[in-house]
């Protein structure tokens, strides 16, 4: 899972003009379903990497420039298929990883990024894409330093989701895939479906996986010790 | 999901391919009439016609924020959506598509670019594989004198301005337009593109052109919708 310090890999054909020793930061990538407490760690965890001297970038999916409008507007009507969605998400995603990662990572940056690309092929091949295409598709991407991935079981999701006011989501109840009668019914059809395809990608992208069922003090302890082991490795 | 040449469907997909100024639209425009006239469904999809992601494209290309792999995954958006919309559901009913610009656009384009061409390819393995890829062979000069005579003003990224080749915009779009037509070329065993020299006459390429769809068209049924027009006929 580690790669050392400036040592980053394309995961496939990558992108051009991007000169691979040049990116001195570490790429650390928080994963995990709706509403298992991605962003409470990662806002916990910037100030205490830069109370500690680092300079950090934390960045999300669909806040590109580029495309974070579009998608927005494609999601309040379910107008596009899953194929143009799917390679939406994708132009979202290269803008944020060239403009974004990409320059704060050649500038020493560490990326705190909430969710990465196993997110969006985990819900493409849920929807039904081919497992071979997407992950070509994202053989543009960075392989990180670290992948943490906050385990869960959707009975464990349920109750975070309804701690926030908006309750279920319209997308994260995969409800444009048509699982179940209603919010709550596809929503667990769904939810279980993309635990599914995140534990089969863990071993194939190696991440370190972390129970979400644990307390918030404790998953942030856990979290702070591997990174801080990754970030004395650098030497 | 259907991978490239996988798709079977009881519809035919024409698609015509070229640089600019290589003729194809017209062409294209013509068969449209003649295959109306005979009878069958056509439904005419056009390139970049998607409102969701035009609106994308046309935010990056305005503020110049597209890199070579942004440009090339919006277009790929937009095809994606044209397929999935406007080509699909038409080649299922049964209808004659036509596409003027198809995914061997986007290869020639990007890879001119400088994007992988392995990877471009793989982007677009959703695509539906046309019945015939017409590829309209032209000169440099021929299509440069037809485009450069006849256009107000060329386009930042039509005219391949993000690849620096020159500071001048005619020179630059001449020099990328060189290099989309070696794409082409390379790419006419690699995809079976079928080759119509646009020297001709547009009165013979089209009856080229006609010859090769009616052989492909034996099992397509004509479905003549009654209108005035072809009352006649």
């Amino acid at each position: 899972m580690n790669n050392g310090a400036g040592k980053h890999r394309f995961y496939g054909e990558g992108i051009p003009g991007v000169e691979l020793s040049e990116l001195q930061g570490r790429l650390i990538v928080i994963e995990g379903a709706d509403g298992v407490g991605r962003s409470t760690q990662v806002a916990m965890l910037k100030p205490w990497l830069e109370s500690n001297g680092h300079a950090v970038l934390d960045t999300g999916m669909t806040r590109s420039a580029l495309a974070g409008k579009g998608i927005k507007q494609a999601k309040e009507g379910p107008t596009l298929g899953p194929i143009s969605l799917t390679l939406f998400y994708a132009t979202d995603f290269a803008d944020r990883l060239e403009n974004e990662m990409i320059p704060a990572l050649r500038a020493g940056f560490i990326v705190l990024t909430d969710r990465y690309i196993y997110s969006l092929i985990a819900r493409a091949i849920v929807r039904g894409m081919d497992p071979g295409w997407i992950k070509a598709v994202y053989g543009m991407a960075l392989k990180p330093d670290a992948i943490f991935y906050l385990r869960s079981e959707v009975g464990d999701l349920i109750p975070r989701v309804l701690n926030r006011p908006t309750g279920f989501d319209y997308w994260e109840s995969g409800m444009d895939m048509h699982l179940g009668a209603d919010l709550f019914d596809s929503f667990v059809e769904y939810q279980t479906r993309m635990l599914a395809v995140f534990d089969s990608m863990s071993e194939e992208y190696g991440f370190g996986v972390i129970d979400s069922s644990d307390t918030i003090e404790r998953i942030y302890k856990t979290l702070q010790r591997r990174i801080g082991r990754l970030l004395r490795e650098r030497g | 999901m259907q991978m490239y040449g996988e798709h079977q469907f009881p519809g035919k997909l024409f698609i015509v391919e070229g640089i600019d100024g290589s003729g194809k639209s017209t062409q294209l425009s013509l068969l449209q009439q003649w295959l109306k006239r005979e009878g069958y469904t056509v439904f005419f999809s056009e390139w970049n016609s998607s409102l969701l992601v035009k609106e994308t494209t046309r935010r990056g290309k305005k503020k110049q924020m597209l890199t070579p792999t942004t440009f090339s995954l919006i277009h790929t958006t937009d095809l994606a959506d044209r397929i999935e919309r406007h080509i699909i559901p038409p080649l299922k009913a049964g209808a004659v598509v036509l596409a003027d610009r198809y995914i061997y656009t986007a290869f020639a384009r990007d890879v001119a670019r400088g994007v992988s061409p392995a990877w471009v390819r793989q982007l677009y393995q959703f695509a539906v594989k046309p019945t015939i890829g017409f590829y309209f062979r032209v000169p440099l000069e021929v299509s440069l004198k037809r485009i450069l005579g006849a256009r107000a003003g060329l386009k930042h990224y039509e005219a391949g301005m993000d690849l620096g080749l020159s500071d001048d915009i005619e020179e630059s779009f001449a020099l990328f337009q060189g290099m989309i037509r070696d794409q082409y070329e390379a790419m006419i065993d690699e995809f079976g593109l079928t080759v119509i020299d646009a020297t001709r006459s547009i009165e013979d390429q089209q009856d080229e052109v006609r010859a090769l769809v009616e052989r492909e068209l034996i099992d397509v049924p004509k479905h003549p919708v009654p209108s005035l027009e072809f009352a006649e006929s």
